[in-house]
């Protein structure tokens, strides 16, 4: 079966620097497929290369989505073919209430969708329905609302980029639950983590390292290997052949 | 009679909710150009209107110790393409005293009106004044709306003013709002504008802190887009001991529009606190892009970043 989300030799410079270089990936559809990799590997500029942010179009390479090129295509049209992004640091808005937040990227709004959403990721809809998406949340909320509003959208791809970074230690089991239920719901999922308890859900890991992919396999594999091998690691700079 | 009608329909149209003119127990005042046409008080409330040749002089009182319960309605308009209004408000609150009011001005056809009003305010001790202005004005642009206040608040009072341009061009914009405010007394002066086309807006708000304790927060929301130009000053002057102010300003431009921002921050007790912040910029790539993740056009993502901090 062909992958929902295939990248071809994706390159990506911002300002004369090598951020992403020749990176392949195959995401297979219905599963969770967790990108492992230190700080700085390019994880993040891998979301927003595939979302279509405007800084982040490839210089070389291809990126194919459902069977069609969309290398070239916007944001917005990405979006409406059904990948979406929950964003590491999310934005905050002034005057925007969460009710309407989670609401935008709904094909049909429904009071009772958005409560549900809400309820997913273990917030109490009277309690923040009408509260605004800016500053006066904290990290850990804000972080919950941005997956209620992917889980609200049903989208075909949702990239979670680190959803367990600034979230209790203790609320992991409840992060994992809702990456459960994206996927029951029939999401796709590329999931950016550093937890190996959130990575162990998947069911493919690639390793990513100065902005390639430099291996696939198991969860349990890639964190052994990356445990072993690259904290520390070895080159500083690049990932040597006899490394990987 | 045919202007009154189509007056409250603007009004209705820039948001107003017409039912409060039938209401017995809420007072108003509706003029069209220079002419009355509804009016209603209520025990407490003097409400004098003299017509004259290009608007009105209304004098407002509220007697001592009475606090009018309801929102006091106010609508302002002009519905031919062209027109001067005047309006000159003189307005008391007595010692104990309370009011707000919710003023709907609207040009509803403009293509060239000028709108002037100046209010004289005098807010006694212990009482509180709210004012709100919402302006609705057609999509010509040609409107000049020339708003001045000058307002002197007493001990242990409250004022707050909230001042909104939102539908409709703005056409040319000039707020001047000025205020002195006592002992233990604050004020709260808000204006949200949306400009665009070759808008022209010029807003100055002022407040002295005069007194001991008083407390003060200017906070100006614009939007520019087009060719459309704004200046802002925000002023908090502070001299007595324990006064505390803030100001607080943010510009959004889009297009080729122009945004200036001058808050001015004059302390000169040693116990006194103001702070301000100001920022102009464009709208935020990141709040655009999120929103655009979720399915939306660049367009429509930047309006409600936009419209979110107008609200
Ligand atoms: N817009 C940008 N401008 C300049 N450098 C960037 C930009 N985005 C990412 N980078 C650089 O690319 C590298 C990878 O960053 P990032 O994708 O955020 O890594 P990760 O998410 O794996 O920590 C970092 O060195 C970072 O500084
Ligand atoms: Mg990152």
């Amino acid at each position: 079966m062909e992958p929902l989300l295939h990248l071809e030799n994706c390159s990506l410079n911002i300002d004369g620097r090598q951020i992403l270089n020749n990176l392949n990936l195959s995401v297979k559809e219905g599963t969770i497929h967790s990108i492992l990799g230190s700080n700085a590997a390019g994880k993040s500029s891998l979301a927003y290369l595939i979302m279509g942010c405007c800084d982040y179009s490839v210089d070389k390479g291809k990126i194919y989505f459902a069977g069609k090129e969309i290398t070239n295509l916007p944001i917005s049209k990405r979006a409406k073919m059904g990948i979406t992004l929950a964003w590491q640091e999310p934005a905050r808005f002034e005057g925007l209430k969460v009710r309407d937040y989670i609401s935008v990227g709904m094909r049909k709004v429904d009071e009772y969708l958005i409560e549900e959403a809400l309820r997913e990721v273990l917030l109490e809809p009277k309690d923040y329905l009408d509260r605004e998406v800016d500053k006066s949340l904290s990290g850990g909320e804000r972080k919950r609302i941005e997956l209620a509003s992917v889980f609200a959208m049903h989208p075909k791809l949702a990239i979670l980029d680190e959803p367990d970074s600034g979230i209790d230690i203790l609320a992991l089991d409840n992060i994992i639950n809702i990456i459960k239920g994206l996927k029951k719901q029939g999401s796709t999922i590329i999931l950016i983590t550093h937890r190996e308890e959130v990575a162990q859900i998947a069911d493919i890991t690639s390793l990513m390292c100065s902005g390639m992919v430099v291996k696939e396999g198991s969860p349990q594999e890639m964190s052994k290997y990356f445990k072993e091998k690259c904290v520390p690691c070895p080159t500083k700079t690049f990932p040597q052949e006899e490394n990987i | 009679m045919q202007d009154y009608q189509l007056i409250l329909e603007a009004y209705n149209r820039s948001g107003g909710d017409v039912s409060v003119f039938k209401q017995s127990n809420m007072a108003h005042l509706v003029v069209h150009k220079n002419k009355v046409i509804g009016m209603n008080s209520v025990k407490g409330l003097v409400l004098i209107p003299k017509e004259k040749e290009y608007g009105i002089e209304a004098t407002i009182v509220v007697e001592k110790g009475v606090r009018i319960e309801n929102m006091v309605h106010l609508c302002f308009g002009i519905l031919p393409k062209e027109g001067i209004q005047e309006i000159y408000m003189k307005v008391r609150v007595e010692d104990g005293g309370g009011i707000k009011l919710l003023a709907h001005c609207v040009f509803p056809n403009a293509v060239k009106i000028i709108h002037r009003m100046q209010a004289d305010i005098d807010i006694g001790n212990n009482s509180y004044y709210e004012y709100n202005e919402v302006h609705f004005h057609g999509e010509e642009g040609g409107v000049e709306v020339i708003p001045k206040a000058k307002i002197k608040m007493g001990k242990n009072s409250s004022l707050v003013t909230n001042f909104s341009l939102l539908k409709g061009r703005v056409g040319y914009f000039d707020l001047d709002y000025e205020s002195e405010i006592r002992d233990n007394s604050t004020l709260e002066m808000t204006a949200k504008i949306y400009g665009y086309g070759d808008d022209r807006i010029k807003i100055r708000e002022v407040g002295h802190l005069l007194g001991k304790g008083s407390k003060g927060v200017i906070k100006s929301r614009v939007a520019v887009r087009d060719n459309a130009i704004s200046e802002i000053i925000n002023e908090l002057n502070a001299t007595a001991p324990e006064a505390k102010g803030h100001v607080d300003c943010i510009e959004i431009i889009q297009g080729n529009a122009q945004a200036k921002a001058i808050p001015i921050v004059n302390v000169t007790n040693e116990f006194a606190k103001v702070t301000h912040e100001a920022a102009i910029g464009r709208v935020d790539k990141k709040q655009v892009e999120t929103l655009m993740a979720r399915g939306l056009e660049e367009e429509e993502a930047i309006d409600i970043v936009v419209r979110g901090m107008l609200k």
